[in-house]
């Protein structure tokens, strides 16, 4: 082995021990998370406050109360826009909301739903489709601080640009103004969108199942989990589906390499949207 | 299994197919490509890139397994990294480099992840991408190569790795396949 190969190994051991000691700090289990991932921005911390290893920088969590927040910020990821890859959203009002007409209620959940965009995004969406008022809407984050923002629905105007151009390439029926007032520098989702929207803080590496949901979003959370992590999480998702209900990845997420692919059918292979397979309850007279 | 991750900005279509068309059908190394692209660009890239090339070219799926004698090319919009247990993962963290996807965060990881079994190779670009990658490569013990600035269409990056790294080989543009084609018959350390 090579110095600097140790040195590698040696890092990965304080790694291992920086997420222990968070997790037993603050309840927050990043343990299962992409490892190199979670070292490019451990090492983003580190650097940004000239701590000169990961170990100081476990005294510095132990005995610094603020320091956890700025890791959990520097975690969680929450890059998104309204109708981010429109396809995705023709897709859904063409395969997935057909299937949810059928029901007299449905349940949402947006598992990781950062600043909230997907939510109002899917908002518009069941609005212009006729089922909002038969909808109910959970989106949840593992950040308390955009699920807040979340909450408030307030973006940056400059976004606003794109939002439209992605809302119309997503088959949008109405003017995308119509979802918002525009402020001096910002906009503010209408106050209507918000209505039958659930928020709350829900970890999905520690948390439970969220029951009886008729379709799971859950896009571009994923890819941070280790195969591991993964895996526990879709079982979380398949256990918490009614059947027949639909999960929805991110386009570059798949189920292909995970232990509960065949739970699922592929409804669309490209836009990464899945439906659990009924489970059919042997019935009680028809079997010898 | 020897890995081989190639990185490209401006003038990277071109180069990137000349360089993929030199490997042969039964190359045994796993080829990852970081082409820099516009964020909402579809996956034109793979097909493009398969064109040029006998080996099966596709796009990275997050937690895909690498396997040798495919060339994986990063996704539009994403980081792509390589995990210690050769799989990839993507993010949509920041850019690096005014990138992403980012060859830096690539050959980093891939860096950590295959040590000297890796070779880095930087294309033409205007950028400074690649440089940081290249000498993490290096101080793992991998191999280096640059394209020789003349040959490139733009010279920035290829200057700019050459700058940062003691690199092993510059070579013209049409060396490089051929050159990699060897190598990656040679048994992994």
């Amino acid at each position: 082995m090579t110095d600097d190969a140790a040195i590698l190994e040696n890092q990965r051991l304080e790694i291992r021990l920086l997420l222990e000691a968070i997790y037993q700090k603050s309840g927050y289990d990043f343990r299962g998370y992409a490892s190199a991932h979670i070292k490019r921005r451990l090492e983003h911390v580190r650097a940004r406050n000239s701590i000169p290893s990961f170990c100081e920088m476990i005294r510095r969590l132990i005995y610094d109360a603020g320091f956890f927040d700025e890791i959990l910020q520097a975690l969680s990821i929450n890059v998104t826009e309204m109708f981010r890859d429109p396809e995705f959203y023709r897709a859904v009002r063409d395969s997935v909301v057909p299937h949810l007409k059928t029901y007299p209620f449905i349940k949402v959940w947006h598992a990781g739903c950062a600043a909230g965009q997907e939510v109002y995004s899917m908002g518009i969406l069941l609005n212009e489709e006729g089922m909002r008022e038969r909808a109910q809407i959970y989106a949840t984050d593992i950040n308390p601080q955009v699920l807040e923002s979340a909450r408030r629905g307030i973006y940056p105007l400059e976004s606003v640009r794109q939002y439209t151009a992605n809302y119309q390439k997503a088959g949008g029926h109405a003017s995308f103004a119509d979802y918002y007032t525009a402020g001096y520098d910002s906009v503010a989702i209408a106050a209507d969108l918000k209505k039958n929207v659930l928020f709350s803080p829900h970890n999905l590496v520690t948390d439970g199942i969220f029951g009886e949901m008729n379709v799971i979003f859950c896009r571009n959370v994923l890819i941070y989990f280790g195969d591991d992590l993964q895996d526990k999480v879709i079982k979380l998702f398949l256990d918490s589906l009614c059947n027949g209900g639909f999960l929805c990845l991110g386009t570059k997420e798949s189920l292909r390499f995970s232990a509960h692919a065949d739970a699922f059918d592929v409804v669309d292979a490209r836009e990464k949207i899945y439906r659990k397979r009924v489970v059919r309850v042997p019935s009680v007279q028809g079997e010898p | 299994m020897r890995g081989i991750a190639i990185g490209a900005s401006a003038g990277g279509l071109e180069a990137v197919g000349r360089v993929l068309e030199a490997l042969p059908a039964d190359f045994p190394a796993v080829v990852i490509v970081v082409q820099h692209i516009a964020p909402h660009a579809n996956d034109t890239l793979a097909r493009r890139f398969q064109r040029h090339c006998q080996l099966p070219v596709r796009e990275a799926e997050d937690k895909e397994p690498l396997l040798p004698g495919i060339v994986f090319i990063a996704p539009a919009d994403f980081h792509l990294m390589v995990e210690p247990e050769l799989r990839f993962s993507l993010s949509r963290e920041e850019r690096v480099n005014y990138s992403r996807p980012s060859i830096d965060v690539l050959m980093e990881t891939a860096a950590e992840a295959f040590c000297s079994d890796l070779t880095g190779v930087i294309l033409t670009g205007a950028s400074v991408d690649g440089a940081a990658g290249l000498v993490a490569i290096k101080r793992l013990g991998g191999r280096t190569i640059v394209q020789s600035p003349e040959t490139a269409e733009v010279d920035i990056m290829p200057r700019a790795a050459i700058a940062a790294c003691a690199v092993d080989a510059v070579l013209e543009l049409a060396e490089i396949g051929p050159f990699l084609a060897r190598l990656g018959f040679e048994d992994p350390c």
